[in-house]
C-alpha cells in the first residue's frame, strides 16, 4: 500500500479508525511501527494500547510514549497473547503483506473481541482496467508498485473478504470504503468492490 | 577523557547484621556481619524517587561506570550505558550498583574473613542464593533511604536479581528491565557451570577451598574458558577467529596453543584468575543453578501475579545460553495476566555477550522504556 496516497487525503485511514474505536477500550495494534496510531488513540479515545511489530528498532519510540510493545512476527502467530485479551485488535494495511493472512485473521479474532481490518481492494476499477486493457499487473495511485517490488504479496478484493467472512462465521459490524477520495459508509458490496481503493472493516466472530 | 563519563568514583561499603543478629539465608544458615560494596552515580532527588539499581552478572562487580584511577585501563563494566545523557542518564537518575554477596570484590564472600575463626571462610561460607543476594541489596537500599526503586536493571544473572526483586519485593520496584535472562537456567547452562566447577575442584591447588595465595588458577582459568564459549555465538567465533592460527601458517604438530581461538581463550582464562576468586566462582554459579522462579513462587503465570512493576524483557537473537524462548515464557506469563510487559529481541551476532557489547541498540530501547515509565503513563 502506498501510504502517501492515503496520507494526502483530508481524512486518512487512521482518522477513520479513530472513529471506529470506542472510548476507553483496550487495543492491540498489529504492525504498530512507532506507535503513532496508538498515540492518537490514547490521546483522543483514551484507549490502553499495546503495539506489536516485527521491527524492533521502531519499538523504542512506542516504549518512550509509554506503551507496552512486543516484538513479533505475525506470520509466527501471537501465542503469547491470550484469548480475548483486548477489546480491539487493529490489523491495518497488514493483511496483504503477510504470508499467512488466515493465521493472522484467526489471531485477530482470538485475541480481540473485535478486529479492525483494512486492506487495499485489488478489484478497484482502475486496477481492472489496467489488467484488462493494458495486460499488466495491477497498478493505481493507491498501489503504485511494480510486480517485483511490491510489499503486497496477498491480493484480495472486497468481495473476497465478504466471502471469507461468510465462510468463517465472521460478522462484519462496520464497513468503510475509500471511494474517489472520500470515505463511504455502508455501500452496496458490488459497487464498493468496483469503486473503492481501500476497505476498512470492524469484524467479530458470529455468536 | 570521555566527556559523558561519570568520572572518578570511590566505592563505599555498607555493613549490616552482626554475630548476635545475623542475616538468615534461604538455606537456613546464618551469617553476620555482612558487607556490601557499592558505587553510586548521579544524585538523588528530594524524595529519592529517581534511584535505579543495576545488578551485575557472574563475573561483574559494583564498578559499573566511571573509573577509580585516571590510569585505569578499563572503565566500569557498563560505562557505555551509565552516565550523563546515556541510557541510564545520571543527569536525571541516581544509579546504584553493588557487589553481590558471595562475590570477591569487597562484599562478604568465601574469601572474606570468618569472624568466628579469624580465617577466610572458604567452604565454611554458606551457600547463598539469588534471593539472599537480593535480600542484602534490599538492606542497602533501605540504608540509602530509598522508599521505592524507580527501576532495577540487569543482564544474565543480573536479570535473575531483577526478577527476584520484582517477585520478592513488588512494592519496592516501579519498573524492571530483565536482559538476556530466564526464569531458570536450562539443563545445558547448568551443565556448563558444572564443568566449570569441576575444573576448579579437580585442581590440586584448590585444597577443599582452603587455598592461600594464588589458589587453583588452572581450574579457574579452564572454568572461564568454558564460560566464554557459552557467551559467544558460532557466528562471532567464526568471524573473529575462524580457523586462523595465532602466529604461524603451518601446523606445529604438537599441543601448544595454536589456533587463534585457543590463544584467545587462554588469554581470557588467565586474565580472569588475576581478578576473580575460585571459591566465589563455585558459590555464584551454584546460586545461578538454584535460581528457579517456579520452585520459589509457583508456576510462572501465578508467580508473576505478584509483580506490580512495569517490565521490559530484552533477548538477543543469537544468545543460546539464555534464549529468546526462555524470555518469552515470562512475557507470556505476564501478558496472560494482563500485566504491563514489553518484549524486544535485539538482532545481534554476539550471542549472550551482546548485552555488554551492543550498547547502541540497547540504549535506544532502555531510554525509551525509562522515558515511558517516567511519565507514569498507564498504557
Amino acid at each position: 500500500m502506498n501510504s502517501q496516497y492515503v496520507d494526502r487525503l483530508s481524512l486518512t485511514d487512521r482518522d477513520v479508525i479513530l472513529t471506529l474505536v470506542p472510548e476507553g477500550v483496550s487495543v492491540l495494534d498489529l504492525g504498530c511501527g512507532d506507535c503513532s496510531l496508538l498515540r492518537e488513540l490514547a490521546d483522543k479515545r483514551r484507549v490502553r494500547g499495546t503495539g506489536v511489530d516485527i521491527d524492533g528498532r521502531q519499538l523504542a519510540d512506542g516504549l518512550a510514549l509509554g506503551f507496552n510493545v512486543y516484538q513479533g512476527d505475525l506470520d509466527a502467530g501471537l501465542a503469547d497473547f491470550s484469548n480475548r485479551a483486548y477489546d480491539y485488535v487493529i490489523c491495518n494495511q497488514t493483511l496483504q503483506v503477510v504470508k499467512d493472512p488466515q493465521l493472522v485473521l484467526n489471531e485477530v479474532l482470538r485475541i480481540g473481541r473485535y478486529g479492525i481490518v483494512g486492506f487495499p481492494n485489488f478489484a478497484q476499477w482502475q486496477l481492472r482496467r489496467g489488467l484488462f486493457f493494458g495486460g499488466r499487473a495491477p497498478k493505481s495511485p493507491a498501489l503504485p508498485f511494480e510486480w517485483y517490488d511490491t510489499p503486497n504479496i496477498r491480493v484480495l478484493s472486497i468481495r473476497d473478504f465478504f466471502d471469507y467472512c461468510r465462510q468463517r462465521n465472521i460478522r462484519i459490524v462496520e464497513e468503510r470504503y475509500l471511494i474517489a477520495g472520500r470515505w463511504m459508509k455502508r455501500h452496496p458490496m458490488r459497487m464498493a468492490n468496483v469503486l473503492s481503493h481501500i476497505g476498512l472493516f470492524v469484524i467479530t466472530l458470529q455468536a | 577523557m570521555d566527556h559523558n563519563s561519570v568520572g572518578k568514583i570511590t566505592p563505599q561499603t555498607f555493613r549490616f547484621a552482626c554475630a548476635q543478629a545475623p542475616m538468615t539465608l534461604v538455606s537456613g544458615h546464618t551469617m553476620g556481619p555482612v558487607d556490601i560494596v557499592f558505587e553510586t552515580y548521579g544524585e538523588p532527588n528530594a524524595d529519592r524517587s529517581n534511584a535505579i539499581l543495576i545488578c551485575h552478572a557472574l563475573s561483574g562487580d559494583h564498578h559499573a561506570a566511571g573509573y577509580h584511577d585516571p590510569h585505569d585501563r578499563r572503565n566500569g563494566w557498563w560505562d557505555a550505558m551509565i552516565g550523563p545523557g546515556k541510557a541510564f542518564n545520571t543527569d536525571r537518575y541516581w544509579v546504584i550498583c553493588s557487589n553481590i554477596i558471595g562475590g570477591c570484590n569487597g562484599s562478604t564472600g568465601p574469601c572474606s574473613v570468618n569472624p568466628a575463626t579469624g580465617e577466610p571462610y572458604g567452604l565454611d561460607f554458606p551457600v547463598v542464593t539469588i534471593g539472599d543476594m537480593v535480600y542484602a541489596q534490599r538492606q542497602l537500599i533501605e540504608h540509602l533511604r530509598i522508599p521505592r526503586l524507580f527501576c532495577i536493571a540487569g543482564g544474565s544473572m543480573g536479570g535473575f536479581q531483577v526478577l527476584e526483586w520484582a517477585l520478592r519485593y513488588p512494592d519496592m520496584v516501579r519498573a524492571a528491565i530483565c536482559i538476556a535472562s530466564a526464569p531458570r537456567l536450562s539443563a545445558q547452562a547448568i551443565a556448563f557451570n558444572a564443568v566449570g566447577r569441576s575444573a576448579i575442584t579437580r585442581d590440586p591447588e584448590w585444597k577443599e577451598g582452603k587455598y592461600g595465595g594464588r589458589g587453583p588458577e588452572k581450574g579457574l582459568a579452564t572454568a572461564r574458558m568454558v564460560g566464554h564459549i557459552t557467551y559467544l555465538s558460532q557466528i562471532v567465533l567464526d568471524a573473529k577467529f575462524g580457523r586462523r592460527l595465532q602466529s604461524a601458517d603451518r601446523f606445529s604438530f604438537n599441543f601448544a596453543s595454536e589456533f587463534a581461538i585457543e590463544s584467545y581463550l587462554n588469554h581470557k582464562g588467565s586474565a580472569f584468575t588475576r581478578r576473580f576468586d575460585a571459591n566465589s566462582y563455585l558459590y555464584i554459579t551454584k546460586a545461578m543453578d538454584y535460581f528457579d522462579i517456579s520452585r520459589s513462587y509457583g508456576p510462572l503465570k501465578e508467580a508473576f501475579e505478584r509483580v506490580t512493576a512495569r517490565c521490559l524483557f530484552v533477548s538477543y537473537s543469537t544468545d543460546w545460553l539464555f534464549t529468546t524462548s526462555q524470555t518469552k515464557e515470562m512475557v507470556r506469563a505476564m501478558l496472560s495476566n494482563g500485566q504491563p510487559a514489553s518484549f524486544v529481541e535485539i538482532d545481534s551476532e554476539y550471542g549472550h555477550d551482546a548485552f555488554l557489547v551492543e550498547e547502541e541498540k540497547l540504549t535506544r530501547i532502555i531510554s525509551g522504556f525509562l522515558t515511558g515509565a517516567d511519565q507514569g503513563v498507564t498504557a
